[in-house]
Formats: C-alpha cells, structure tokens, sequence
C-alpha cells in the first residue's frame, strides 16, 4: 500500500540505513585515503568488536534491559588470557575458558537482575568497575603481545588484497544466527513483548526471567569473545583494553533504532548504526581527529540518537494520524 | 426539569452544531448540549460513539472543526486545558493521577500554594483551606493524609476537591464509577448532588445504566457521532436508553444457556497466599460458568492469578483435569488448557503498540512455529480467524491494538486466549468499561463456551452479571470463600451478605 510505504519510508532503521550509505559515498568521493582497500579492511577489522557486542546488546534493550559492562567483561577476558598464556597454558585451552568466564561473568549480571530484582542499568554500572578491577588484579600492568602468530594472523588479516578481514566471515555468521533468533523465531518474538509490557507477556505466558538470564548470559559470551578478538587483533592483552567500548556500542545500538524503553527497533537498523559510527570514527582517524574529540563526537551521537528515533516516529505517528484517524475511544 | 426552570434558565455551558473530524473519521457530527446549574446530565454512548471527543472538547484538549462553544452565552475558544481550566471546566477521570508522596492538601494546591512571607508555603492555610474544601463536599478526609494508599474513590474526591478550588462551575465526571465499590459509589452520589445543591452543572458518563437513572435528570445519547437526543430522564426505562444506544432492539443480555455440568475441569484445594487469601477451596466442572463474586479487594483477582501462576501459592494445591499445575508457571498452565484473560486489560492482557496480529499471536508462539522460527503465515491466519469470529472491529489486523475501542481491545483479549483452546477459561472483569452491546456479546460468548464444555470462571463486580450468567455462585470476603450459591437461591440479598461479611454460608 502506498500510504504505508510512506509511513515506512520514515521509520529510523531506514533512516540510519540510508546515512550510512550517504556517509560512505561521500567518503568515498572526498576523504582522501578512505576508498582503498587496505584502508577499508581497518574499518572493517576497528568496528568489528562493536557489531560483536551490539549482537546481543540489540536483544538485550528490545527486552528492556542493558548490560554496560561489557567492555569490562571484554577487558577480563583479554586480562585472563594474557595472563594464562603467561602461565604457559596452550592457547587452545586458554580461550575457552576465557569464553566461559564470560558466561560467569553474564550469569552474575543476569541472576543480579532477575533474582533480586535490581535494575540492570545499576547492577551493570558496578560490575562494569568489579569486572575492570579484577582484571587489574589479574594481569597488573603488563602487556602480553606474544600470541601464536597464526592466530594474530587471522584476527588482524584479510584475504588476499580484498577489503574483508577474515574475521568478518565468522561475524557474518553471528549476524545470521542473531537475525534470526529476533525477527523469526517466537523467543524473538516474545522479546519484544517483553520490553514492551513485561507484565502482559508474563500473562501470556512467557518466561521473562528465564528469557532475561539467558540474554545476560550470551551477552558475556559474546563480550569475551569480543576480548579475546581484541587482544588478538591489536597484539595486546592489557588490563584496560576496550574501555569505554560499551559507549560505543549503547551508542550505536540506539543509533540504529533501538528504544531505550525496549520493545522496539531492528537488528538491521543496529548494525547499520554500528558501521555508520566506525565509518565516522575512520573518516575521523584519517582526518587526524584525535581520539579524545572522536569520544565527544560518539557523545553527540549517543544524545541524537536518543533523540532522531522519536522524532521519526513522531512524525510517522501524526501521518498515521492522519491517515486511520487516532481512532475514538470510548 | 424542575431543577432547570426554578433556578437560572440560562446553560451555564453550551455547545452548538459542533463537528471534529480525524482525517476520514467524523467523531462527532454537529452535536449540540446544553449543561444548565444544578443540573446533572448524563452522556450515553457506545464505546466509538464519540464521547471522548466530546469530553476532549470540553475540556479544551480538541478544537472543534466547526461549532461554537458558548459559556455563559459569549462564544469561546479553548487553546489548552488551562483555559477550560480557568472558565471553570474541570474533568474528573476514572483514575486520577496525584502526586503519591505530597498529602492531599498539598495535591489540591499544588503549583498555587499560599504563601507566607519570603514566599515560604503557609501549610496552615493550605490545610484550612481544604478542609473547608472536603466540609463543602460532606466528606472526610484528613488533609494532611499522603496520597499514597488512597483508594481510588478517595482519589477522585481529592480531584473533585481540587476543580472546587479552581471556582469549577461545570464538572465532567468520565467514567467515575468503573472501579467502585457500591458504598463508595453511594459517597460519590452524595458529593454529586451536594455539587448539585451548590449550582454546579455535572457531566456524568456511565455504561452502568441504572447509575445514570439514579443521579441524571437528563441525558444525551451519542451514536456514531450524532446526537439522538437530549431528553429528560423521566418517563424513561433502560430499554428506551439502550434503543437510543445501540440503535436497534438488543438481544437478551444475560443468554444464559442451561447446560448439564459434566467432568471437574478446575479444582483448586485448600489454596492460601500469605496475608492475601487463605485455604481457598472450589471445583468447577465442564460445561459450568461459575460466577466468583466479592467486594473489591477481597482477594478473588488474586486467586486468578496464583491458579493460573502469575503469583506462587504459599499452600494448597490446584489441579487441571486431574493433572496438578505447577506452582508459579503460566507456560504450564498453559499447556494443561487453563487461560486467563486479567483484569486489566491494558497492563495486563495487551501490548498495546503490538499490532492485534501479533497480540493474538502471542499465546501461539509454540503452536504456530516451524522448525522452531515463526511461521507467520500460520500466525496471520490463526490470529484472523479468531478475530473474525469474535467481530473484532478493525481497519487492518496489522494495526496496534492501541487504536480499537476498549470493547474491541477486550474482544482481542478473549480471541487471544480463546485461540489456544482451553479447557478452563477464566475471565476477571470480562465486561468492565465495555458498552451495553458489546457486554451481550461477551456473554453470549461465554455462554457458548460453556455449552461446547468449556469450564468458566468468571469474577465480576457488576453483580446483575454474575445472577444473570452463573450456574453457581461463589463469595470472597477478606481473603476467604464465605459462601457457595447455587442459581437457584442467588439474589443480590445474599451475595451481597456473604460479601460484606454480614453471613457465613
């Protein structure tokens, strides 16, 4: 139908979708460095560890909740690796358990949030600083950068002369599986009941503290899998690495659509918000922005979009309005 | 009446030819009202029949297409609800919303406290000042109580309270009474009339017809928009009401069909939830609609809810069909055929931005998936059939729920529950806030249901539906069943006794 076309034409994800397209082409066309190759790999490879991240952070904010310490929980598990490695433990048995101490870390978060009923926004706020000090504990100070070199290769390469990292393939599997567990499959579906009206789910019979566990969980596991990629990928297992990422991610993730209430918003539309800001962030990095600025420029996204969602639905609500008439009730 | 003719001729508040449209959708047509002092005036009206466009208007929220609205006789325009507000317009809602932490007297006063000097609160005059307030209303309320913990009877009365500071002249009361008691309503009433003494002229809405025969002198009825008439009440029956209503004769609204009580369906033994209910104990068998009676807050939403686990049980069993439930597990009840369609429908029953597709489809995640994904196809047609057969009224089953008309939105609620195919229905408040027609066409529903063998259990507060539709009647009373009546002896006398406490059955 034409008039819906029009009402969609506005909804965000859309909106985010196309920006990104406009910021490549015209960056393409005038930033100096951007079109390569080599240089798009970087992309790629840098904005990786937000779209890990984001995957299950999507699910998370449909359902109404948030976890922030994720770039912790990244930075505990690049901690433990390093420091197993040290250890002399072999690197096949050092990630998983990197891997299953994420979990850990997400149960924590999700029997803090659905046991005891406290806000995860809170919860998560301390375990961002718990989960950040252990692994102060752990590795100190040091920075171990001596990964067998077949795994630095693959975390940081790219095949051939292409523009894809290699570990773009595997994402791009997550991605699927991810896709698919929320817009076609019924705990998708009851996601976003839940974050919409939990109480009217629960009615309907939907598990909303198992649903939640479950979501907290697999966001640990994807935030250590995102620490291990980056201690591989940059070469550097440190106490601190990825701090700040989680700004990132809430950044992008609400970017592309999601509402901060929950119920609300498209994996597309998240993704489209993660590449858009990596793409700002390396327009940026060529441009010999420094790093300290790029945080105010992410700050600025994060406020607008907060912000641009609701004014898009807004606006599509007074055409809708228009349209069927805010139907008369009793 | 002979309120009007002794007093001021003159309508305080008039409304002449007003017309609004939302874009196709003319909600009202060239309605005209005349509200007179020490006069109150009853709007009818089925759900989407326009009243809340007319109340809007009123109250200065909508602007009229066309139309004048006269106050006094001098044509005015409202920019805001501040302006009705400041020509003595004032709007009491179903439930009001004060401020939960300040007291009473600092809800009424709130923003326009009287001040001392260097502009402190003079909380002595505050205080004074709505005690008089309530003296002039013939209620007692301490002004210094918090808001918190106020029933909502007592709430509406601080919101009355308050339009009387405001120099109100015309009162519009929407809905009123849907979440009250009967002593509580009989308060109001008084209020009402005190109102009525003192000149005031009352807008009161009400489905609850025999509330608009006991306190209106005169009413308008609207009907998709239109205006059939603004007539005196006397002389008039309830059946003459709902002609004008509903637009043609209604079919019997109590269709209760006899039906032989086959196998227990529902048995629940000896239920207790600390310090809510205690050793709750009933059966209802196949083919039964069992009628659950009670004042407000005495327990009976609350056993719904522990039966179909929404809420654990401390003690107790609860089986379905021989087969005990788990406690604190509505999937499992689910899965054993009970369903429950809450009280609230708004909080409780729908996901209001969920279009009604999705809300329906919502009780059939397990059903309709394939391969474990959604198969939507069978989302679709499952949540249309059953929309259909309820005669939903929708522009597109893609639409949020939130656009439909309470009724409406009550009708997904049943279709949402009803697709699973229960064996056990029960239904909180089926009919509560739904317009004479549709009310028929619930009961007629359940009435159908129970003769397909379905077990009902239906909590009401509107006790003329539980004589008309239950084969049995059961009476809460502080958390306890006091009485267990059968169809035969039911009468508003003894349900209300065992409610109220006053016998042990």
């Amino acid at each position: 139908m034409a008039d819906s076309a029009l009402a969609r034409a506005v909804r965000w994800d859309t909106v985010v979708g196309a920006l990104l397209i406009v910021v490549l082409l015209l960056s393409f066309g005038f930033v100096d460095g951007f079109g390569n190759a080599l240089n798009l790999s970087f992309l790629i490879g840098n904005t990786l560890p937000i779209a890990l991240i984001a995957l299950p952070m999507t699910l998370l904010v449909v359902s109404g909740e948030i976890d922030l310490s994720v770039a912790s929980t990244a930075g505990l598990s690049g901690a433990v690796m390093g420091a197993l490695w040290n250890q002399g433990l072999p690197i096949e048995a050092v990630i998983p358990i990197c891997l299953l101490l994420g979990v850990v870390c997400g149960l924590v978060n999700g029997l803090l949030v659905t046991r005891l009923g406290l806000p995860s926004l809170a919860v998560t706020i301390g375990t961002l600083a718990a989960y950040r000090g252990i692994a102060q504990i752990v590795l100190g100070s040091d920075a171990v950068t001596d990964f067998p070199s077949p795994y630095l290769d693959f975390a940081a390469g790219r095949i051939g002369d292409t523009f894809v990292p290699y570990a773009l393939l595997p994402f791009l599997a997550l991605l699927a599986v991810a896709v698919l567990a929320l817009h076609a499959t019924p705990f998708g579906r009851s996601l976003f009941a839940t974050g919409a009206n939990d109480e009217a789910a629960r009615f309907a019979g939907v598990r909303v503290k198992r649903q939640k566990l479950i979501l907290f969980t697999v966001t640990g596991l994807m935030a250590s899998l995102t620490g291990v990629f980056w201690a591989l990928h940059y070469a550097s297992a440190r106490f601190d690495n990825a701090t700040g990422l989680e700004l990132s991610v809430v950044a992008a993730v609400l970017l592309g659509g999601i509402d901060f209430d929950g119920g609300k918003g498209t994996l597309g539309g998240a993704i489209a918000g993660v590449f858009l800001l990596g793409a700002l962030q390396n327009v940026m990095s060529l441009g010999d922005v420094s790093a300290q600025s790029q945080i105010v420029v992410t700050g600025v996204l994060l406020v607008l979009s907060v912000l641009g969602p609701r004014v898009a639905r807004q606006i599509s609500a007074a055409r809708a309005g228009r349209r069927t008439a805010s139907a008369p009730t009793p | 009446m002979t309120h009007r003719s002794a007093k001021d001729p003159a309508p305080v508040l008039a409304l002449r030819g007003i017309s609004k449209s939302f874009g196709a959708v003319r909600a009202l047509r060239d309605v005209s009202l005349d509200l007179f002092p020490g006069e109150v005036h009853a709007l009818a009206g089925e759900n989407g029949a326009g009243k809340s466009t007319l109340i809007k208007t009123l109250a200065g929220v909508h602007r009229p297409d066309s139309g004048r609205v006269l106050l006094d006789g001098e044509p005015v325009a409202f920019h805001g609800p501040a302006d009705a507000r400041d020509a003595g317009i004032a709007v009491i809602y179903q439930e009001p919303t004060l401020f939960p932490d300040l007291s009473i007297a600092e809800n009424i006063f709130m923003g326009r406290q009287p001040r001392r000097a260097l502009g402190r609160i003079d909380h002595r005059a505050t205080r004074t000042a709505t005690a008089a307030l309530m003296h002039r209303l013939g209620v007692e309320l301490d002004p210094d109580r918090p808001a918190r913990g106020l029933s909502i009877a007592d709430q509406q009365i601080v919101e009355i309270a308050k339009a009387l500071s405001f120099e109100a002249r015309v009162l519009i009361m929407d809905e009123p009474t849907a979440a009250l008691t009967g002593s509580e309503v009989a308060r109001l009433f008084r209020v009402v009339r005190a109102l009525r003494e003192q000149g005031a002229a009352v807008l009161f809405i009400s489905h609850r017809l025999e509330e608009i025969f006991r306190i209106c002198e005169r009413v308008t009825t609207l009907r998709d928009g239109a205006l059939i008439a603004g007539e005196p009440l006397a002389g008039m029956t309830e059946e003459d009401l709902v002609r004008r209503m509903v637009g043609r004769e209604l079919d019997e609204l109590y269709p209760k069909q006899h039906v032989e009580a086959g196998e227990v369906a529902l048995s629940v033994r000896r239920l207790t939830r600390e310090g809510v209910f205690t050793d709750v104990s009933f059966e209802v068998r196949c083919g039964e609609i069992v009628g659950m009676a009670g004042l407000v807050g005495a327990g009976r939403t609350e056993v719904a809810r522990a039966v179909f686990g929404v809420d654990r049980w401390d003690a107790g069993e609860v089986e379905v069909a021989g087969r005990a439930l788990v406690n604190g597990a509505p999937s499992t009840a689910m899965a054993a055929g009970l369903a429950l369609v809450p009280e609230d429908r708004r909080a409780q029953g729908l996901v209001m931005g969920m279009s009604i597709e999705r809300n329906i489809g919502l009780t059939g995640l397990r059903a309709t998936r394939r391969a474990g994904l959604m198969d939507r196809g069978a989302e679709r047609s499952r949540s249309l059939d059953w929309a259909v057969r309820l005669q939903v009224k929708y522009a597109r089953i893609a639409d949020a729920v939130s656009t439909l008309s309470g009724g409406n939105q009550q009708k997904v609620v049943l279709a949402k529950w009803l697709a699973t195919g229960p064996s056990v229905l029960i239904v909180d408040e089926p009919t509560r806030g739904i317009d004479v027609g549709t009310k028929a066409e619930v009961h007629r529903l359940l009435s159908a249901l129970a003769a397909d063998g379905v077990a009902v259990l239906m909590i009401s507060s509107d006790l003329p539906e539980i004589l008309g539709m239950a084969d049995r009647v059961l009476v809460m009373h502080e958390g306890r069943l006091t009485a267990e009546i059968p169809r035969s002896d039911a009468t508003e006398e003894t349900v209300m006794a065992a409610a109220t406490g006053r016998a042990a059955a």
